[in-house]
């Protein structure tokens, strides 16, 4: 048996052939090796993220949330709940919190779960892969299994929104988290921890409602990670990841610069850091290629 | 001015008793101290007309039409900014999206406002298979001004739509089907009551 | 002290002086220039073998003058604490190697320094006594209240329950003053959600069963005379009938006046029945008695309601307070939910520019009002329209647009004067007194100024009731002294000090009442109040060569000073703070203190030794507060901050205590620059004795004529102003006057 185990929200960007399926493939690769077994929700549905509200009230954007927690009760009933996805967990610990606020709106939701024969307690502990690595596992555990060292990577780490607020990681603060600069350096790597653009927003969804708007913070983003001598990004977020890589392009296009700066996972980090190749590192996922992470990875 | 802002119910509390009673977390709005923070901490808020603080001392003015029909709160990235620097710890972003979908059912929402139209195009792509189709949502985008515009878009973006595929986080298979939950019936089901249950307390309101 | 005068000096060679000064040298300077007849070094002077070998001394050998040459006199005080004695301080440790760098070309410097100070402390000890008591004490534990408000009898409640009996005199014929007259009060335990009762009955009860507590209702004090610990008040009933009875200390909590909104026409105050002051809306609120408030003009349940914040005040117009009263926008918020907490309904919008809720639960009412429904606008009211219903125009500042609203109701939230009495400045009591001859001699009587009655009627030189600070309030430092005024052994508490609603004014009464308790036992013993807490000496004067000039008499801060039917100056010891402000006014240096005086300065800076012109070893005489400015130097120390070897300091009780002989003699002495270092003066003054180091600035305004007749530069002689936290400024300053010699050249007046 796994050392952890965990009834796992995977989200609709980490399925095969979306944007996200990198950093699900990579979070495989680094399970794996820190031996920790991710049990899927059977039949998770979409969170509707933090834009669904235009469509959706209250109750049916909740209730989405309900329903993926009643399954997870139904055929998890011992484990947490895990998310990779920065705007799944916020939905979904966003929801578990309302509704343990508000009885009322809790027997509501019951009361649609009814038309499918589900209900839902909400007892359950919504949770963050980040969570995962620095609470259960732990800075050193992780350290000690550290195969290649990431020697000489410069990484500016965007902690972004969603898995920074409104919860946060217990500990960090809103205005300058640590844990993904501290996750670096236990990866062997050079955290810069000037990185300015740290906790910036780089427009999330709005990235394809206004796109203008949202590509001027993303242009900041990546700039200042120049401006530190970043060879690369590292994220946790998918949405930042995809937003702050694939509009690098267009950015230039505007703004007249050359940026091509590879945005990774963490997760990519630690494959590549417990000696895994490019490819279980799912650094063939990048549009903008990792280059320096690629040739650790090859060592 | 419409009637609904006449002399007459300005300053009064009706429309914040409106909010309170229909918008999700609409009980906070009366909490706001008017600092500010909200607003020098939004990364967008240079593009938002009326800034939080302010959206909230219309509502207390009573300036129903004006809220309802503005575009700030539709700027909102939910990055949650607001939210972890509030003194007085007011629920700011998802109040924002509480008027934002009031604003919609009373369909008050500005038209054309470009994340209205999207957040909509988002949840019926959501709820059609209960996963979001990312093929089909941003294919819904570039063919939102029509055909034409719409193949141009495509062309213009090709070169990212290309990468994406190379990389193999698009695919092309995702416009016949996709993924989608198996039992996306009953969640359409569960949803829809949940809508049921919501709708039938607003209409309650003030009857 | 009737026995011959025997100094004995001990010098320490501990904290690296020993490795730092020649201490054989210094010893004998004590002895051949100090005269101190018996001298001992010791390598760890505070210690208990230390102190035990100079208490040997004044037991066997009779030395009744210590001088100690060791560390800064604010260091180690409690070792060094003799009885019987004077102290002296040699500060070689602060004063000396901790300010000088520790290097062979700077030994000789150095050395001169350390040997000077030990000159000095043997001068000044020459020249001092062990104070005496004046035999003007006597303990009287008995505390007079002015004012029986909630302020009042909690001072009283406080007071008896220490132990002190307590006399209320209230001018009304019932106790409670204004909070009698509100429906509810602020909050003020948590959860400090809702307004609650005031409590008066329960206070008016607690005053009632105590037999320590005697109240005189209708009555007010006509006359005070005497000092702290022999206070004589004459209480006058309305009848006519007085009686004088003898007080300790007293509390004076005369509470406020309301501010007259009849000086707010824009608001239609007067015109409009229906706009009310907040006082006015308690009297509402009390007839409704929980059921609905019903307005003025026609009785109608009020359903909408405008608090304006601010009336007439905070503002600099003609008429209008310039202070926030602190109190009235909690008292706007707690209105609010008279009507709020009757009928949800009911619109209530408080209308401020910042609104202001100070105290522990302040915030928290602030929220509750939130949560209970009333409407916090952000804006100025510039108006308020006569009608049927009374409309409020107003700017509103979050949505940045003109707007107006018709109401049922509005309040006007204005603000409070504080019943402090006639302004009593010693300046204006002078001019008054020479316009009156001006008048008199003119033949025509005539009223000089609008005089506003009096509360304490006091019997003082300087007036009738405690001097005023800003704006009419009666407080003397807020900061380091709350309570105090500038007559010792009166202490004021609640409006009278400053603006603030009825839980501060009986916290505030609270701490007036303790400090009354402990005056009247420091008058007992003869001792001074803070700052110089403790100290027995207290001034004198040599009547044969007093000139009656009376300048004594004005420039007291504190009132100590009263004039005798000749014209000579009466001193009433327990008045005093022991400032020397006095000493430094008298033009024929006829008052001394016995421990303080013109010669235990003057004498010391006579024995600084002048090196010859061409020596090119100037001195500078720094002249320094011993409250901020001397400490301020002590840190430099500390902190190792250096400043120049030819600085010599003197600590001074006050730069008001200064006399013009120590400049002039210092500069006939050879001294080449002379600095005098205060407190901040003026408005936002940091003297612990008030006006002390403002007098100074303005004596010193006029020694530049003397330096003119000695054809001196006038930058020879400066006065800065200090504060206790300018640490590194202090060295600087002297290193500029000392470069300052330098380009100016020597003093010509060496010998």
């Amino acid at each position: 048996m796994a050392k952890h185990e965990y009834s796992y929200y995977p989200g609709c960007s980490s399925q095969k052939g979306a944007s996200g399926s990198n950093l699900q493939r990579s979070v495989d690769t680094m399970c794996e090796e820190l031996d920790v077994k991710l049990n899927q929700i059977p039949d998770w549905n979409c969170c509707s993220a933090s834009i669904g509200y235009g469509g959706g009230g209250v109750l049916p954007r909740m209730t989405l949330s309900a329903r993926n927690i009643a399954l997870s009760e139904q055929h998890h009933p011992d484990q947490e709940i895990v998310a990779t996805c920065a705007a799944c967990w916020l939905a979904t610990k966003e929801a578990q919190e309302r509704f343990e606020d508000d009885p009322s709106m809790m027997a509501e939701a019951n009361q649609a779960l009814a038309e499918a024969g589900l209900e839902f307690k909400n007892k359950k502990k919504i949770r963050h892969m980040v969570e995962v690595l620095i609470e259960d596992i732990g800075y050193d555990q992780i350290g000690s299994g550290v195969k290649r060292p990431l020697e000489g990577l410069k990484v500016a780490g965007y902690v972004g929104c969603q898995t920074n607020r409104p919860f946060g990681i217990d500990g960090e603060s809103f205005e300058n988290p640590m844990y993904l600069d501290k996750l670096v350096d236990t990866l062997g790597g050079e955290s810069i921890k000037t990185y300015e653009k740290k906790v910036q927003c780089c427009g999330g969804a709005l990235a394809f409602s206004e796109p203008v708007k949202s590509q001027e913070m993303i242009h900041g983003i990546i700039e200042s990670a120049y401006d530190n001598g970043a060879d690369v990004i590292a994220t946790p977020c998918p949405l930042c990841q995809a937003n702050v890589e694939i509009y690098q392009d267009e950015i230039n296009a505007k703004y007249g610069t050359k940026f091509d700066m590879p945005v990774v996972y963490y997760s990519q980090l630690i494959s590549v850091a417990y000696g895994r190749d490019a490819k279980d590192s799912s650094l063939d996922g990048q549009i903008i290629k990792a280059k320096k992470l690629e040739k650790i990875a090859g060592k | 001015m419409s009637t609904n802002t006449g002399t007459v119910e300005k300053y009064r509390n009706n429309f914040l008793k409106e909010v309170e009673a229909n918008v999700e977390e609409g009980d906070w709005v009366k909490m706001c101290m008017q600092c500010g923070v909200c607003a020098g901490s939004c990364p967008l808020g240079k593009h938002w007309a009326h800034p939080p603080q302010e959206i909230f001392m219309m509502i207390r003015a009573g300036k129903r039409e004006e809220v309802l029909t503005s575009d700030s709160m539709w700027m909102c990235t939910s990055c949650y900014n607001c939210i972890v620097r509030c003194p007085r710890e007011l629920p700011i972003t998802h109040i924002m999206h509480g008027l934002a979908n009031y604003a919609k059912r009373l369909g008050l929402a500005p038209k054309a406002q470009p994340t209205a139209w999207f957040s909509q195009v988002f949840w019926d792509n959501m709820m059609k298979k209960g996963r979001v189709n990312e093929l089909k949502l941003g294919l819904s985008l570039y063919f939102k001004d029509g055909i034409v515009s719409g193949i141009k878009e495509s062309i213009k973006h090709q070169k990212l739509g290309m990468n994406m595929m190379k990389a193999k986080r698009m695919s092309p298979m995702e416009l016949f089907g996709g993924h989608g939950v198996k039992s996306a019936g009953d969640l359409q089901k569960i949803i829809k009551k949940a809508q049921e249950i919501e709708n039938a307390r607003l209409e309650s309101y003030g009857k | 002290m009737a026995d011959e005068m025997k100094i004995g000096a001990y010098i320490c060679k501990g904290c690296g002086i020993g490795d730092r000064l020649d201490a054989g040298q210094l010893a004998s300077t004590a002895t051949r220039d100090g005269k101190a007849a018996i001298c001992q070094q010791h390598d760890f002077l505070c210690n208990e073998e230390g102190v035990k070998m100079i208490q040997a001394d004044i037991d066997n050998e009779g030395v009744n003058r210590v001088v100690i040459a060791a560390c800064s006199r604010r260091a180690k005080t409690e070792a060094f604490a003799f009885d019987n004695v004077t102290m002296h301080r040699a500060n070689l440790r602060e004063g000396v190697i901790w300010v000088r760098p520790d290097s062979d070309d700077q030994q000789e410097t150095t050395q001169e320094m350390a040997d000077d100070y030990v000159r000095m402390a043997c001068a000044e000890a020459k020249y001092s006594k062990v104070p005496e008591t004046s035999g003007q004490q006597g303990v009287n534990k008995n505390i007079l209240i002015v004012g029986g408000g909630v302020g009042g009898m909690t001072a009283a409640i406080e007071a008896s329950k220490a132990g002190y009996p307590c006399s209320i005199v209230e001018k009304t014929a019932a106790l409670g003053g204004a909070v009698a007259q509100l429906h509810k009060v602020i909050p003020t335990k948590a959860p400090f959600a809702d307004p609650q009762d005031a409590g008066v009955d329960e206070l008016a009860a607690a005053i009632e069963a105590d037999d320590n507590i005697t109240v005189y209702l209708n009555s007010t004090t006509t006359n005070i005379a005497g000092a702290p610990g022999r206070f004589a008040a004459d209480i006058s009933a309305e009848s006519g009938a007085t009686q004088t009875k003898e007080f300790g200390a007293i509390v004076q909590a005369s509470g406020f006046i309301p501010y007259d909104a009849n000086k707010l026409p824009e608001f239609a105050y007067g015109k409009n029945k229906d706009v009310v002051t907040q006082l006015e809306l308690e009297a509402l609120a009390k007839a409704a008695n929980g059921g609905a408030i019903k307005r003025p003009s026609d009785g109608k349940e009020v359903t909408s309601v405008v608090f304006v914040q601010c009336a007439g005040q905070r503002s600099k117009k003609e008429g209008h307070l310039e202070h926030c009263s602190g109190y009235c926008c909690s008292a706007s918020i707690k209105q609010a939910m008279y009507f709020k907490d009757q009928n949800a309904d009911v619109d209530t919008t408080i209308m401020y520019t910042d609104l202001r809720t100070p105290g522990a639960g302040g915030e928290n009412f602030y929220r509750s009002g939130q949560k209970k429904g009333v409407t916090f606008t952000k804006s100025v009211v510039n108006e308020v329209v006569d009608g049927a219903n009374p409309t409020v125009k107003f700017k509103d500042l979050i949505l940045n647009e003109e707007a107006e609203v018709e109401v049922d109701l509005v309040v006007l939230a204005t603000g409070m004067i504080p019943n402090s009495g006639q302004e009593t400045r010693a300046d204006l009591a002078v001019e008054d007194a020479e316009d009156k001859a001006e008048a008199k001699s003119s033949g025509e009587e005539q009223v000089i100024r609008v005089e506003v009655e009096s509360i304490l009627n006091l019997d003082y030189r300087q007036g009738k009731d405690v001097p005023h600070m800003a704006n009419g309030f009666a407080d003397s430092h807020f900061i380091c002294f709350p309570y105090e005024t500038q007559r010792t052994g009166i202490y004021t508490a609640g409006p009278t000090r400053r603006p603030m609603d009825a839980k501060q004014a009986m916290d505030d009464a609270m701490g007036a009442a303790m400090r009354a308790i402990g005056e009247a036992e420091n008058a007992g013993l003869g001792k001074a109040a803070h700052p110089r807490s403790g100290d027995l000496s207290f001034p004198s004067f040599r009547k044969e060569g007093c000139t009656q000039c009376k300048r004594c008499t004005v420039e007291c801060p504190f009132g100590a000073i009263n004039e005798d039917e000749e014209g000579y100056p009466v001193y009433n010891e327990s008045r005093c703070r022991r400032c020397g402000t006095c000493m430094g006014a008298c033009p024929v240096r006829v008052i001394s203190f016995e421990n303080y005086s013109v010669d235990t300065v003057g004498q010391q800076l006579k024995a600084v030794d002048i090196p010859e012109e061409f020596d090119e070893k100037p001195r500078i005489m720094v002249l320094a507060c011993e409250n901020d400015a001397y400490p301020a130097l002590d840190m430099a120390a500390q902190n190792k901050l250096e400043y120049s070897a030819f600085a010599r300091v003197i600590p001074v009780r006050c730069l008001g205590s200064i006399s013009l002989s120590w400049i002039t003699d210092s500069l006939n002495s050879g001294f080449d620059g002379i600095m005098l270092m205060g407190c901040p003066s003026g408005d936002d003054y940091q003297c612990h004795f008030v006006k002390g180091s403002g007098t100074a600035q303005e004596r010193m305004s006029k020694v530049g004529d003397t330096l003119e007749t000695l054809s001196l530069e006038k930058e020879r002689v400066a006065t800065y102003e200090i504060s206790i936290t300018d640490i590194h400024k202090v060295p600087k300053l002297i290193n500029d006057m000392a470069d300052t010699i330098e380009q100016i050249g020597m003093s010509p007046f060496k010998f």
